[in-house]
């Protein structure tokens, strides 16, 4: 479980979290939503620490990585995450095969020779075979988001953070990601964060979701009753997402 | 009040202490895993190569010609004194060990290799595979920061004495073509005014040259911000940085060996 409380996260010309506070639940999938620039790749950047809160707490398994200072403890920590970045965030240098077993060689215990049908594994649960030997400079934009996700389940995570998934996709494989993300939550039983400006999405495929508007969760419910919200925040979202509120 | 051009220089002097602290903080960081974990093998030769194999070429080239130049102009020079041209071996080799060979490869590699390793670093810093290896389990430092220094250690080193050797040769080769002066009296010019000090003197130079370039190109490189452009603009001033400072560290560590007698 992830229990964030009072989270706050200032850069120099602006405050972009202010005081936010949620619980993410085991197995759970919650969505992050608000429009582009409002927050939400700082917010999930937090959570994994990859930024550093100005205060409040983030509770990971019982441990607060806010304040936590050791390398190696906040290293370990990280290990129970997997994380798909929002351009997919692969090794230019590295082939697809080296790029999805980066994360076998130093997160788990399996022995190099296993690499290749672990990698297997992983890229056929995405949907891609044979792409072993390229480079990520050969893969389109979706084959990059579909190996860089097998990348972060590689391991098998407890929890997964998506930062924007969809974002730069055609519909055909904006529904496969979708489909995707459910999959890893069905069939890997991992706790699921996204963050999306892709308000169809979110209310698709999430349990909760939530809105960051100003600094704030202005809204945090399950699909269905954040369609009737009466928050402004909301209401302009939606129409502006072209979403009827039934 | 405030004036504009205080506010200016107010400005550049915090942006300096940022980016001395920032550069320190990064050294801290490499000296850390450095020797608290162990080493990418794998990495380590793949920057060897990249530093220095890769600029094998040209450091033979620009070494060679340099040897070339200098028993040039200092043959005509002596010519012109004493109508013989003398010495030339003492003063293509001495002016190579000591100061061309270890300043002209250090520059050589810090807009060869140093380019390099700032634009790579600089682009996964902008594409988010800094805060990817974070999230895989490792860490930048220990993973791309201790390889490439380790890397710059090793190569530099031995890229000036590649140079040296070079320079000395192509100094010869004038010497003989070009001056009339014979290989053994070339060889003997050198042997007999030169001793090991000379030799330590440029070579323990690249040392701290190698250091100093790896960390203006790391640091620049991870202090990358705003895509392409601050990728080129990132590199730039890593390399303008880089060949700066080995001009103005060379002048106070020949000074300091001349000192403790080296």
């Amino acid at each position: 479980m992830i229990e964030i409380k009072n989270l706050v996260k200032s850069f120099p010309d602006r405050c972009v979290l202010d005081d936010i506070s949620a619980d993410i639940k085991e197995g759970e999938l919650f969505s992050v939503i608000g429009p582009s620039g409002i927050g939400k790749s700082t917010f999930i950047k937090c959570l994994i620490r990859l930024l550093r809160p100005d205060s409040g707490r983030i509770i990971v398994d019982g441990q607060d990585i806010a304040s936590m200072t050791n390398e190696f403890a906040l290293a370990k920590v990280r290990r129970s995450f997997g994380y798909l970045f929002q351009e997919g965030a692969l090794f230019d240098s590295l082939t697809v095969l080296e790029n999805v077993a980066f994360g076998l060689k130093y997160l788990t215990d399996i022995p190099g020779s296993e690499y290749p049908r672990v990698v297997k594994e992983k890229l056929a649960l995405v949907g891609l075979k044979d792409v072993e030997h390229l480079k990520p400079a050969e893969l389109s934009v979706g084959m990059k988001k579909r190996v860089s996700l097998a990348r972060s389940v590689a391991a098998e995570p407890k929890y997964m953070l998506y930062d924007e998934p969809t974002t730069g996709l055609d519909p055909v494989t904006t529904g496969m990601v979708k489909d995707l993300i459910l999959d890893m939550r069905e069939k890997l039983k991992i706790t699921s964060i996204v963050v999306t400006h892709d308000l169809n999405l979110a209310l698709e495929i999430s349990s909760r979701v939530a809105m960051l508007y100003a600094g704030e969760f202005v809204e945090v419910s399950e699909p269905s009753r954040f369609r009737q919200s009466e928050h402004k925040g909301v209401k302009e979202f939606m129409e502006i997402s072209h979403l009827s509120r039934k | 009040m405030k004036h504009p051009i205080l506010q200016e220089i107010g400005r550049d002097f915090i942006g300096i202490t940022e980016a001395l602290g920032s550069a320190a903080l990064l050294l801290r960081s490499v000296f850390f895993w450095f020797f608290r974990s162990g080493f990418e093998a794998g990495e380590i030769v793949k920057q060897a190569v990249k530093i220095g194999v890769d600029s094998l070429a040209v450091t033979a080239l620009t070494s060679f010609f340099t040897g070339m130049v200098l028993a040039l102009q200092m043959g005509s020079s002596m010519r012109n004194l004493f109508n013989e041209p003398m010495f030339i071996g003492t003063m293509v080799a001495f002016s190579m060990l000591k100061e061309l060979g270890p300043v002209m490869t250090s520059i050589v590699v810090a807009g060869r290799a140093g380019a390099v390793v700032t634009a790579e670093i600089g682009t996964m810093q902008v594409t988010e595979q800094i805060d990817a290896l974070y999230t895989l389990g490792t860490n930048p430092t220990r993973y791309l920061l201790v390889p490439r220094y380790i890397a710059f250690m090793v190569m530099l080193p031995l890229l000036t004495v590649f140079a040296d050797f070079l320079g000395v040769v192509g100094g010869c080769l004038v010497g003989i073509v070009k001056l009339g002066v014979s290989p053994s009296v070339y060889l003997e010019d050198i042997l007999t005014y030169l001793d090991i000090a000379d030799f330590m003197h440029g070579f323990l130079k690249t040392f701290v040259f190698a250091f100093m370039i790896a960390t203006v190109s790391c640091y620049k490189g991870l202090s990358t911000k705003g895509g392409a452009e601050g990728v080129g603009k990132a590199t730039t001033e890593a390399v303008v940085a880089s060949m700066v400072l080995v001009m103005v560290l060379d002048y106070f560590i020949s000074a300091l060996l001349v000192a403790v007698g080296i």
